[in-house]
């Protein structure tokens, strides 16, 4: 149960930490300062959930958050696999922060009653910033839908390209079956009808078509990624990497 | 993207019972925006507790031509100040 936990809580960690530092990238580079601002302290909000819950995959086995971040390599990580697409333009990274922002708070709202306290705990605090990651998401996705004809047709492609990596956050595996039934972990499976009610409904408003089902892309959770989160991880590990004693 | 998105003044208010303060402006498309990029640039560091928001070019400012006719000759009605009497030391706020 003890790996178990941990397991859980290095994908949950995963996950915020890839996705902030993804979104880290925009930093400078926004289309204007007020989002760049948004952007960056949604990407923070993130980190700041990785560190409580890499500290907790790290417990008890003599790593902390920053050692998991820092020094692992990319087979080793466990987030899905949206969260490593790579930023293209605003409205791809806008529907990647939609699908999983809505996730994720669904997500952290059930993680709120884990029988693991430390988990609740962090939920409590990180499913007000998301449910604010959600919002900010949902609104976008209206006004770059509901947009200009170029608008539509960004925010189109970007949803186009990060839809086949939705279906593996509902994914329950051996892994995590046993935390289920313990109250550990979160039923992902049973957060889908939600989730796309959450996601129609947006998407209506910003008067834009559900896209069409695909076969959905997996493997982040097992460690095989694409081949976008190596070049994120040499970006991120770098300095950590090249100066270990480096103290700031 | 529009570059003329138009400009908003934000306001913040610290604590319940304090009124709302100036605190700068934000470039926003609309009002739901204007308030998320409020709240991002300027309640991050816990600075407050509500938000408003108010399109700057709704604001209408007295004419600094016309300063001197409406504040200089405030300026020797010592009269109005209620500097004659004494306030008892626990009394905050005045």
């Amino acid at each position: 149960m003890r790996d178990a936990v941990s397991d859980y809580a290095l994908r949950l960690g995963d996950d915020s930490l890839i996705l902030g530092q993804r979104l880290s990238e925009w930093c400078g580079h926004a289309p204007m300062l007020e989002v760049d601002l948004s952007l960056a302290n949604i990407g923070l909000d993130l980190l700041g959930q990785a560190t409580h819950f890499l500290g907790l995959a790290g417990e008890g086995k003599g790593v902390d958050a920053d050692r998991l971040a820092f020094h692992r390599d990319v087979l080793d990580f466990r987030n899905c696999l949206l969260v490593e697409q790579p930023n293209g333009d605003f409205a791809q990274t806008l529907a990647r922060q939609f699908l999983f922002s809505n996730w994720q708070e669904l997500l952290f709202r059930d993680l709120t009653r884990s029988r693991n306290e430390t988990i609740s705990a962090i939920a409590a605090k990180a499913v007000k910033e998301v449910a604010y990651h959600a919002r900010f998401a949902n609104e976008w996705m209206v006004r770059l839908g509901d947009g200009t004809e170029e608008s539509r047709a960004r925010a189109t492609a970007g949803l186009e390209w990060m839809w086949r990596f939705a279906d593996e956050l509902f994914d329950v595996d051996e892994t995590v079956e046993p935390l289920v039934t313990a109250g550990v972990a979160a039923d992902a499976r049973a957060l889908r009808a939600e989730w796309d009610a959450r996601i129609a409904a947006t998407l209506a408003a910003a008067t834009l078509e559900m896209p069409r089902p695909r076969r959905g892309a997996r493997g982040g959770r097992a460690g095989h990624h694409s081949e976008h989160l190596g070049h994120l991880l040499s970006e991120m590990q770098f300095l950590p990497r090249a100066y270990p004693d480096a103290r700031w | 993207m529009s570059k003329t998105w138009p400009l908003w003044e934000v306001f913040v208010r610290a604590r319940n019972g304090l009124s709302h303060k100036h605190v700068g402006s934000v470039h926003a498309a609309d009002a739901r925006m204007a308030i998320e990029a409020a709240r991002d640039t300027y309640t991050r560091r816990m600075e407050g507790v509500s938000l408003w928001v108010v399109r700057s070019a709704e604001i209408v400012a007295s004419d600094p031509g016309e300063a001197a006719a409406l504040f200089e000759p405030a300026a020797d009605k010592v009269y109005r100040h209620p500097t004659f009497y004494t306030i008892p030391e626990n009394v905050k706020n005045i």
